[in-house]
């Protein structure tokens, strides 16, 4: 998976994300995704492509459960949100709903960088710096349930939850 | 191994002794969800086609947030959650009955349960002694259908609240003080827990204050030991036998011990746009800055006793030009109870607008939505940017009666005047 970066600052909250104003689009997600992090970068939603990676700061996704917040960056087709630190509820929403979020030094990668995530690898890859920047892995659960694209595609293939 | 407050709960529901760091199956007492979560949680449940409900009388659906609804969109979602709630069994709480936690805490949350809903304040629970933790749609969907989940058993900081509050100062003022200390993400993945004899004085709407905010610091849960006011709580709801007595072990192992000195403490605010952006009421900022809304309610001071607090402020006195003063009971029996006791007068008299009991204008899509460069002092719980329906608006976050002090003045105020 490969990208630009898009860079936000500390304390994307998910009113940032996927703001309240709009709550009356969350039935109607294609339209709600038009919306995606509005309020932090404007530019954001009608400039990213396929691939481009959401780079954080610390404490990315704090605030609601709303799990709009990261299905309207996934559904911008955005590789992984990568920050120095993630919120819990938006973290394990992202892995529930296949959205890679890694953590990783994120003031070494600038605005437009070009980005690879090698997740088996536990990388992720600053082509534009020629760094590498690699993530503690997740507990075995959550790798589970990423790579069987979500939790509800994982509870089909395992019937309940292997945690060892 | 001495356990602290979640260890004990988590092992309460794992079937075994679990300590901090270890991943657990554990099984879920009470799962809920609300009108902004919970369609999407309905067609998780429908995608993992497990079944509706695995314990329909202990699932709940809310319709809190947008109450009732300003939207033809949100209404549409609403008829989606009815139908759920018809279909499966489980209980629906519909317009007008109150926020979720407020309604569960007078109704369903006791000490010793576990509770998940697809809302970051489920952690509001803590307050009763219940293990209670905010998750997002698909999460809560499967503990709906499947009465399990899994976790991380969190580190726990241990808070430690000594000495009398000064009249004035309230459980706000301790939340909001001790989340400017740690910090927005001052206890993520970690469980709040709070002990000292300031906590043991406070009555279940004061804890409930302060575990509602749990989540502001990162925190997963935000607990406390049940004692006499929680049996006196549930006594007053008819639900003396749902008591059961939980506490920390002497000994539990704390990752951090954090003492605040009650005494000291002065009412506290929020400026925006981050809850851990606080200022005691004395500083210098806190001059002269104008009001244009006061907003009283939301989960976080949603109970009868915080809009008691706002009317002895409020008595005989009226808003300031130009500051309107909004108001939202927390729940149906919060809203009878203060027409039965005269402070709904107290709040037209003093110019004020009362709502139907729900989220209000909390999370910003109706019921005071603020206009473009205004300012609000609220009782909620967050003023991320455009959390109260515009992002080019600015909320600080208060006591009820620091929110009532400032309507009265037109600018943010110290209530300790009134008092």
């Amino acid at each position: 998976m490969s990208g630009k970066a898009w860079k936000f600052g500390d304390n994307i909250s998910t009113d940032l994300i996927a703001a309240g104003r709009y709550a009356h689009l969350r039935t109607n997600l294609p339209e709600l995704a038009k919306h995606v992090l509005e309020d932090a970068r404007d530019e954001f939603r009608t400039g990213v492509k396929e691939g481009d990676f959401v780079v954080g700061g610390r404490n990315f996704g704090l605030g609601s459960s709303r799990e709009h917040a990261p299905t309207i960056i996934k559904m911008a087709g955005t590789s992984c949100v990568a920050a120095k630190s993630f919120a819990r509820i938006f973290f394990r929403n992202c892995i529930n709903i296949g959205l890679p979020a890694v953590r990783v030094d994120t003031d070494r990668i600038d605005d437009g960088d070009e980005l690879e995530l090698d997740l088996a690898a536990g990388v992720l890859r600053d082509k534009t710096k020629g760094i590498e920047l690699s993530f503690p892995p997740m507990p075995k659960v959550m790798t589970d349930i990423l790579n069987a694209g979500g939790l509800v595609p994982y509870l089909k293939k395992n019937k309940g939850f292997k945690l060892a | 191994m001495p356990l602290t407050l979640a260890e004990k709960l988590i092992s309460m529901h794992a079937g075994r002794e679990v300590h901090a760091g270890e991943l657990t199956v554990v099984k879920v007492d009470f799962a809920y969800v609300q009108d902004w979560t919970g369609p999407l949680t309905v067609d998780k449940i429908a995608e993992l086609g497990a079944g509706l409900s695995k314990t329909p009388s202990h699932t709940a659906v809310f319709i809190d947030h947008a109450s009732p609804s300003s939207f033809k969109e949100v209404s549409t979602g609403h008829v989606k959650l009815r139908e759920y709630a018809k279909s499966s069994g489980c209980l629906l709480h519909d317009v007008g009955e109150g926020v979720s936690h407020l309604v569960l805490g007078e109704k369903v949350t006791a000490p010793g349960m576990l509770m998940v809903g697809a809302d970051s304040h489920t952690c509001q629970g803590g307050a009763l002694g219940a293990f209670a933790t905010g998750m997002g749609s698909t999460d809560v969907g499967v503990a709906i259908a499947t009465g399990e989940t899994w976790m991380l058993v969190p580190e726990a900081i241990r808070v430690e609240v000594t000495g009398r509050l000064k009249p004035g100062v309230y459980s706000k003022d301790i939340i909001l003080y001790l989340i400017g200390l740690i910090g927005s993400d001052g206890a993520t993945y970690q469980s709040l827990e709070f002990f000292g004899d300031t906590i043991e004085n406070l009555s279940v709407p004061g804890r409930t204050t302060i575990s509602s905010m749990a989540v502001e610091a990162g925190g997963k849960c935000g607990l406390f030991e049940s004692d006499g006011h929680t049996l006196e709580w549930l006594r007053e709801n008819g639900r003396e036998g749902d008591y059961r007595e939980i506490r920390a072990d002497k000994g539990a192992k704390y990752a951090r011990v954090i003492n605040i000195d009650a005494p000291g403490l002065e009412p506290m605010v929020s400026f925006p746009h981050m809850v851990d952006n606080t200022r005691p009421i004395s500083h210098p900022d806190c001059r002269d800055v104008p009001v244009h809304q006061a907003y009283l309610g939301s989960t976080t001071n949603g109970y009868f006793e915080d809009f008691e607090a706002a009317a002895k402020v409020l008595k005989g006195r009226h808003t300031a030009p130009g500051t309107r003063l909004v108001i939202t009971p927390g729940t149906k029996s919060v809203y009878r109870k203060m027409m039965s006791s005269g402070l709904m007068d107290v709040f037209l008299d003093a110019g004020g607008v009362i709502n139907s009991p729900g989220c209000g204008a909390c999370p910003g899509s109706h019921e005071g939505i603020l206009g473009d460069g205004e300012n609000c002092v609220a009782s909620i719980n967050r003023n991320f940017k455009g959390r109260m329906g515009n992002p080019k608006s600015f909320v600080y976050l208060a006591s009820p009666a620091t929110v009532a002090a400032s309507a009265i003045e037109g600018k943010l105020a110290d209530p300790r005047r009134y008092s």
